[in-house]
């Protein structure tokens, strides 16, 4: 099975270093049969990469233990399912996962593009940025090396008994889903900067190559955004903590590319209407993949300790000479065509839909400049000072909540701004009803007694946003119905239906306002530590904690104790939970399983810490309120972003789809 | 044509200031001094009221519940021992066991002690060290080198 491995990942290199140079080749030659190989060599190499990874799958689930990643990572214990997440659970197995992600992304490019007048460019960037990732495989983490005793004799191959058992922590259907979502987010960018440095290269440089890779940047930026949220998830319930995001190099590394992601789906309704920003737009999807794969490195490097870093390796600095040359190759493309780059228009008032965009981008990047340089100040402080000297939680909070509300008012604002210039008058009446509804909402927190100035702020602004957004629909159901009659809920079908991308844009700011309010819930966090003997209890808020038994038992995979309590609001009963100390067999590690009673108001959360030397149970009760908004907003964002993916059903669209097609037809 | 850009870069400027303002009031809230145990000792008095984050191996049996969350244990990095009283809020990483890679942030206490209100314990995925010492008491495998080849 490993042979088959090693030899498709050799063909994985040989398929992708005949695609770079046959494309290029076939420009040069201007012979379509050369282009056209290079392409399927793409293809292929997709199909090889596919064969790699299901090599090692198999030798997961046959528990083939003489391959050391298999006995590093699985047991025989454990559950086929998980057998199958411990294929990506280390470094050298998710490697090669990631390179097969982006393959199938490549390909579905390469089948899927194939008449696009920069294909051939495209197919060699991926090619070449994908032969890094091969040759890695291959050479330098390769999955498929056997485990051997080292003796006098030389060494010989060696087989445990069993293997070393995943990590508990791993052991949970969030993390089978979430390292896989997550990865396609980080790859997916791979095809707009591709389809950039092609238009870069040939200087096609209108905004086609932004138009036709609108889709992949959304699915690769949902699929981003998606992972960190759910790893948010997964901390929340498996690491018992209490919260979802602590600001580690890991999230960081995530956050960064998502935040220029961000960035750019905005700025690129600029260039489309307008023809301006025709620098800035390369230029963030190029800083946008490099972060991509910067984030790759940070997590794989072990150059900033994260408690999720995959162990420090000796690939780190073929990374960071990989990253370098790109940025390098790209930032050279970039400034050789600046000429060709001018803008075809002027900002014209300050007060319009274009310095909206604007600075909306300034605040996007911002936060990701200060999640930046938060990260790497250790390492910064070091190289500078010989002191290393690392900043938490604080300052990433000090610095990115203020940037996160004047986005989040940002998304209340811009829609509302008119192109070109908002007269006053617009303003006053695009303004008045949203402007006095947040008022309304932030003075009456206040005068129910909430004092946190942050938290009040967030929702007067949640409010402001939702009432923009909920005009803005109302708004167009009433100009469709003025149109062409019918009823509201035809009308609001029909509107939304002509224009996906808008609507589909409003829905996905709705589930950004819900995320806020998840966020602002954090201020209000309370919790209590108690160390309980059967029968005590103890309170926090309307809450009381009464622990009734310690029940323990046995699975073939762990030893578990569990601390059963009874939860009650005002005195009454309102369930039974369990919260659970699991020890691994195979790995010798405890976990926490926590238990929730979630609402839509707060959510309880139960971690069973441990047992005194007295005998007593340490219970840590936290509340946590609004935090189903989170997952709300989450699921809400993916509603609008699955809308802003399906096409228009305009005719007057379709026609210069249409055209546009015709013209790229006759263009090859 | 001249004050709107004016404007701009008027608008630009007080953006910057802000967030140059932010960055460093963060800066100096959440700053830490990563030190090894032994230079932390070497500094003696003047380590006090530092934030401080304190890397070291976790001495085998001396993690100690004190109730109600508070935790004792010992770490140990080239030789130099430091007790540490965890009393953050937060329940302590599942990772922290016997000699795991611990980094404690808090301050030196009078006493050469150190209270720690945040732990981090090094990610379970990095355990193949402590897997050869525990269950495979042979050099199970070459160090460094690999056998990618067929074996």
């Amino acid at each position: 099975m490993h042979h088959l491995g090693n030899f498709s990942l050799m063909a994985v290199v040989v398929m992708c270093a005949y695609a770079v140079v046959a494309s290029l080749l076939g420009v040069r030659k201007q012979s379509s049969q050369l282009v056209n190989s290079a392409r399927r060599a793409l293809i292929a190499a997709a199909g090889f990469s596919a064969l790699s990874v299901a090599a090692l799958l198999a030798l997961f689930l046959a528990d083939d233990f003489r391959f050391e990643y298999v006995a590093s990572y699985s047991a025989a214990a454990l559950p086929w399912y998980y057998k199958v997440s411990a294929l990506w659970a280390g470094n050298d197995g998710s490697l090669l996962f990631w390179t097969f992600l982006m393959l199938v992304f490549a390909a579905a490019c390469a089948i899927s593009r194939r008449r696009d007048e920069l294909m051939p460019h495209v197919v060699a960037t991926l090619g070449g940025v994908i032969l890094f990732f091969a040759y890695m495989n291959y050479w330098v983490c390769n999955p498929f090396g056997q485990l051997a005793e080292i003796t006098a004799a030389g060494p010989i191959p060696f087989t445990p008994r069993d293997g070393n058992g995943l990590n508990p922590l791993l052991q949970h259907p969030i993390m089978a889903i979430h390292p896989p979502i997550l990865y396609t987010g980080y790859v997916g960018f791979v095809i707009p900067f591709a389809f950039c440095v092609a238009a870069l290269w040939t200087r096609r440089l209108d905004a086609a190559w932004i138009q036709n890779t609108r889709r992949w940047t959304l699915i690769a930026w949902f699929f981003l955004g998606s992972g960190i949220l759910l790893g948010g998830r997964w901390a929340y319930v498996e690491l018992g903590w209490g919260g979802y995001w602590g600001w580690d190099p890991v999230e960081n590394a995530a956050l960064m590319p998502w935040l220029t992601g961000t960035a750019f789906l905005h700025s690129v309704m600029i260039q489309e209407r307008k023809g301006m920003l025709k620098i800035w737009n390369p230029g963030l999807v190029i800083v946008t993949y490099l972060l991509c794969v910067f984030g790759t490195f940070l997590t794989r490097s072990g150059i900033v300790s994260s408690v999720h870093a995959f162990a420090s390796s000796e690939f780190a600095w073929r990374f960071l000479v990989f990253i370098i040359f790109a940025a390098i190759l790209s930032a050279a493309l970039l400034i050789t065509r600046i000429k060709d780059l001018r803008t075809e228009n002027e900002l014209e008032a300050v007060v319009s839909r274009e310095s909206g965009f604007l600075f909306n981008n300034l605040l996007l990047l911002a936060a990701c400049f200060a999640v930046l340089w938060g990260t790497l100040f250790p390492v910064l402080s070091e190289a500078v000072q010989g002191e290393q000297i690392s900043v938490g939680a604080p300052f990433f909070n000090r610095v990115n909540v203020p940037l996160g509300l004047a986005l989040l008012l940002m998304t209340g604002v811009g829609p509302l701004l008119a192109w070109r210039r908002s007269s006053l008058d617009s303003l006053k009446r695009n303004f008045t009803v949203p402007l006095l509804s947040g008022v309304a909402a932030g003075v009456l927190l206040f005068a129910l007694g909430m004092r946190h100035p942050y938290a009040i702020l967030c929702f007067a602004m949640s409010a402001f946003v939702v009432v923009t957004i909920g005009s803005e629909f109302h708004r167009g159901v009433r100009a469709r119905r003025a149109h062409r009659g019918g009823g509201y809920g035809t009308a609001l079908f029909d509107l939304v239906q002509r224009n996906t991308r808008r609507y589909g844009g409003y829905i996905v700011h709705f589930g950004i306002v819900l995320l806020f309010i998840g966020f602002a819930g954090n201020a209000f966090n309370k919790d209590v530590i108690a160390d309980l003997n059967r029968g005590e209890s103890t309170a926090i808020g309307p809450w009381k904690v009464t622990l009734q038994d310690l029940p323990g038992g046995e699975t073939p995979v762990y030893n578990w104790l569990g601390a059963q309590v009874l939860l009650s609001k005002n005195d009454e009963p309102v369930g039974i939970f369990q919260p659970r100390r699991q020890l691994d067999k195979a790995t010798g590690q405890a976990t926490s399983e926590v238990r929730r009673h979630a609402t839509f108001q707060e959510d309880v959360y139960l971690v069973f810490s441990g047992m005194t030397e007295d005998g007593r149970a340490t219970v840590h009760v936290y509340r946590n309120p609004l935090v189903r908004w989170v997952w709300i907003g989450a699921f809400v964002m993916f509603l609008g972003t699955v809308l802003t993916l399906l096409p228009n059903r305009s005719p007057v669209r379709r026609a210069e789809v249409t055209a546009a097609e015709g013209a790229a037809l006759e263009a090859v | 044509m001249a004050a709107r850009k004016a404007k701009f870069f008027v608008g630009g400027g007080l953006f910057l200031a802000a967030l140059a303002g932010l960055l460093v009031t963060g800066f100096e809230e959440g700053k830490a001094y990563y030190q090894t145990v032994g230079e932390l000792r070497a500094m003696g008095p003047r380590a006090e009221g530092r934030r401080v984050r304190v890397a070291g191996d976790v001495v085998p049996g001396t993690i100690a519940s004190e109730g109600e969350g508070k935790v004792r244990f010992e770490i140990e990095h080239e030789g130099s021992r430091l007790a540490v009283l965890y009393t953050g809020r937060e329940p302590l990483p599942d990772t922290l066991v016997d000699r795991a890679q611990a980094v404690a942030e808090g301050h030196l206490l009078q006493d050469g002690s150190f209270e720690a209100n945040h732990v981090q314990a090094k990610c379970a995925s990095k355990y193949d060290a402590a897997y050869e010492e525990t269950k495979t008491a042979p050099a199970a495998k070459p160090p460094a080198g690999r056998q990618a080849t067929d074996g």
